[in-house]
């Protein structure tokens, strides 16, 4: 009698499944977009999503399918297989590792959908495999970041001076730890009354970013002159350690001078009270430019390859408010309450 | 009759699964005909998405058929993908060698821990525990950078496809045939291949004996110890090899590979019908139970707006669900006798 039942269950759903086949939902002209995130690890993370979200609205003609793969890989080839038979017009893939793409966006590409990476970069044997990338120019980050201290130390009378500098390194082989050093290494490279004195990751994290600055001032206390934390995190736990060694922070002679990235509300909060003396942007809002390509792929136009996005640097003063790079000026500007109040992460 | 009293438990158990499967995809076909559901591609892709899942789900049901159970089988993944990628892409070595490593390491894995549960009469909880902080800590000794495998003759296998003479006509009227990769095949084939071990074999029918009553299996002359250890033998083995799937899908090793595979593996079982205390359970349920994980996250995503972290509410409730349903029969069992 159950058996009987189950199976009557069964063939009534199964029919109602295969008659639904026919039902397809007419097509109008919003723009489906697949969005494969990360996971939400981090403010940064979060106010990414975001970005993507009220960017790809319904008011704004799109219609956003987000997974979120929780950190794994095997989720997000998952959730790329999925959109492919949602036939999504965009995949957008923000990958949590940089390798083992090839497989899924080939079939992506067999199916026809540009596929849009974000933030970190992938590792792929074919570049048509994607469409295009977005993301932050993290190289460009460390640059601006010693242009500024170029010339705060210039407009402070200390341009002649020797100054020592230890660079708290993130997660060795990570996108920004790479562009960020290279814009560190650079700078000391053309400066040569500018040397390193320690080179060491601190792995992104505070614990980690305290823990070699503890070591680096037991060696070298005295001579520090800058810190350069490739990431909030590090700062704080650099800061923490550089009080706790009886040290000042600052900006001025005899204080050690912070640098930071990433701009995290936090990061920004410890700028206006003058413990971090720059901190340079990594702008999470990657949805506007991601839309920008879009919408000429849509019109049919080409897009270049790498997209990145406009960043931004803050600094704890006023002391120097513009550097040029390449011929190109930057805007170094001063916080304020207003301007952390008035970000959106 | 005790005998037939077990197998209308796993029959039953597994006819839940079957047909909650089926109710969960149909529903997904009506709901989200619009967005693919209905093609035959989405279905396949349950299977190329969990290729190594459904594996190494079948090791774990042979071990949780003894009552015990392995939680290395993420770490052992993840050490295999390690193992191959840093041979295949550091070492040189040919993509055939790099297989046999896997495999070898998965029974490795087997025979110690087979050793250390039946010979020592060590919790498996604990053996396996070991097992995994092991894995996952070699690999993270043989290289804590990812590493991309773009050795050919692997990606050949990874890229291979098996092309249905069914498929689907997308937006733009161009008709796409539905496609397996090998790993699919693979992994149905050994699905059944276990499948007819337990069902039509001593070796099987010993399992569900010593599972359901050790005591009564001993006195029954059975050689419990060497059937156990075989069982523990055989899931290392199917690590090994779902470990190897695994990686032809993500074609990359690195330390965070395949974390919580373990545990997706033993909820899968369970929903398939497998008892936690032992003696109840087939391949062919926890098959089930894979593609009803899978069914849960394509719904999810399908739905869009969702989190995904749904997937694993709704995944407990059912486990719920199954563990009841279980706990109610195994009290049945006990008023009879």
């Amino acid at each position: 009698m159950k058996k009987k039942m189950v199976t009557a269950l069964l063939a009534v759903s199964m029919l109602a499944g295969l008659s639904a086949v026919n039902v397809m939902a007419a097509d109008d002209d919003t723009i489906t977009v697949g969005f494969s995130q990360v996971g939400a690890e981090s403010d940064w993370r979060t106010a990414n999503t975001e970005s993507m979200k009220s960017t790809f609205s319904e008011e704004n003609g799109y219609e956003l399918i987000f997974d979120d793969a929780q950190q794994k890989q095997e989720n997000q080839l998952t959730a790329i297989r999925n959109f492919i038979q949602q036939e999504v017009d965009y995949i957008v893939l923000a990958p949590v590792t940089e390798t083992g793409w090839d497989t899924v966006l080939q079939e992506a590409k067999d199916a026809g959908i540009p596929v849009i990476i974000v933030d970190r970069m992938v590792d792929v044997s074919d570049d048509s495999l994607y469409t295009a990338w977005v993301g932050s120019n993290f190289k460009l980050e460390g640059q601006k970041a010693m242009a500024w201290l170029d010339a705060y130390l210039e407009a402070k009378g200390r341009g002649d001076e020797e100054i020592n500098l230890v660079d708290i390194q993130g997660t060795i082989g990570a996108s920004a730890q790479i562009g960020r050093t290279e814009g560190f290494d650079e700078a000391v490279e053309a400066h040569d009354n500018w040397t390193t004195l320690a080179q060491q990751s601190g792995e992104f994290t505070q614990a980690k970013g305290q823990e070699v600055m503890e070591s680096i001032l037991k060696q070298s206390g005295d001579d520090i002159d800058v810190v350069y934390c490739e990431n909030d995190n590090e700062a704080f736990g650099a800061i923490d350690a550089i009080k706790a060694a009886g040290y000042e922070v600052g900006g001025e002679e005899g204080q050690i001078l912070v640098m930071s990235f990433d701009t995290t509300n936090a990061g920004l909060t410890q700028t206006l009270s003058g413990e971090i003396t720059c901190d340079t942007e990594c702008n999470p809002l990657h949805g506007p430019r991601v839309e920008e390509i879009i919408q000429k792929l849509e019109a049919g136009e080409d897009v270049d390859k790498q997209a990145y996005v406009d960043e931004v640097a803050f600094a704890a003063d006023d002391t120097v408010t513009k550097v040029t790079i390449d011929g190109t000026d930057y805007d170094i500007t001063p916080i304020t309450q207003e301007i952390i109040d008035g970000r959106a992460y | 009759m005790k005998q037939r009293k077990k197998m209308t438990s796993t029959g039953f158990l597994l006819l839940i699964t079957i047909v909650l499967f089926f109710v969960m995809y149909a529903a997904g076909m009506v709901i989200f005909a619009d967005k693919g559901f209905a093609k035959p591609q989405m279905f396949l892709n349950l299977f190329v998405s969990n290729a190594g899942l459904l594996v190494i789900s079948c090791g774990l049901t042979i071990v949780m058929i003894t009552g015990g159970i392995d939680i290395s089988v993420g770490s052992v993944t993840a050490l295999v993908c390690m193992v191959m990628a840093d041979l295949m892409e550091n070492k040189g070595v040919s993509a055939y060698v790099a297989v046999l490593a896997a495999l070898l390491i998965g029974l490795a894995f087997g025979i110690v821990q087979g050793f250390l549960v039946t010979y020592m009469g060590i919790q498996p909880f604990i053996v396996t525990l070991a097992g995994m902080f092991f894995g996952r800590g070699m690999t993270a000794i043989i290289s804590t950078d990812m590493i991309s495998i773009k050795n050919e003759l692997f990606l050949k296998w990874a890229n291979y496809r098996f092309y249905m003479p069914f498929g689907s006509t997308n937006k733009k009227g161009k008709f796409i045939p539905a496609y397996i990769p090998p790993t699919v095949v693979i992994a149905i084939v050994v699905v059944l291949i276990i499948a007819i071990l337990l069902k039509y074999f001593k070796f099987g029918r010993k399992l569900y004996a010593i599972g359901g009553n050790r005591q009564s299996a001993l006195m029954m002359g059975l050689d419990v110890k060497k059937t156990m250890f075989r069982a523990y033998v055989l899931d290392g083995f199917l690590a090994g090899l779902g470990g190897f799937l695994f990686c032809l899908n993500s074609c990359a090793g690195f330390v965070e590979q395949a974390k919580g595979l373990e545990m997706d593996a033993i909820s899968s079982a369970v929903i398939g019908g497998t008892l936690l205390s032992g003696g109840v359970g087939t391949p062919i349920g926890s098959m089930f139970g894979v593609l009803i994980k899978g069914t849960i996250s394509s719904l999810i995503t399908a739905q869009g707006t969702l989190s995904s972290w749904w997937v694993r509410i709704v995944l407990s409730a059912l486990l719920c669900f199954f563990i009841v349903i279980q706990s109610v029969l195994a009290s049945a069992k006990k008023k009879k006798s």
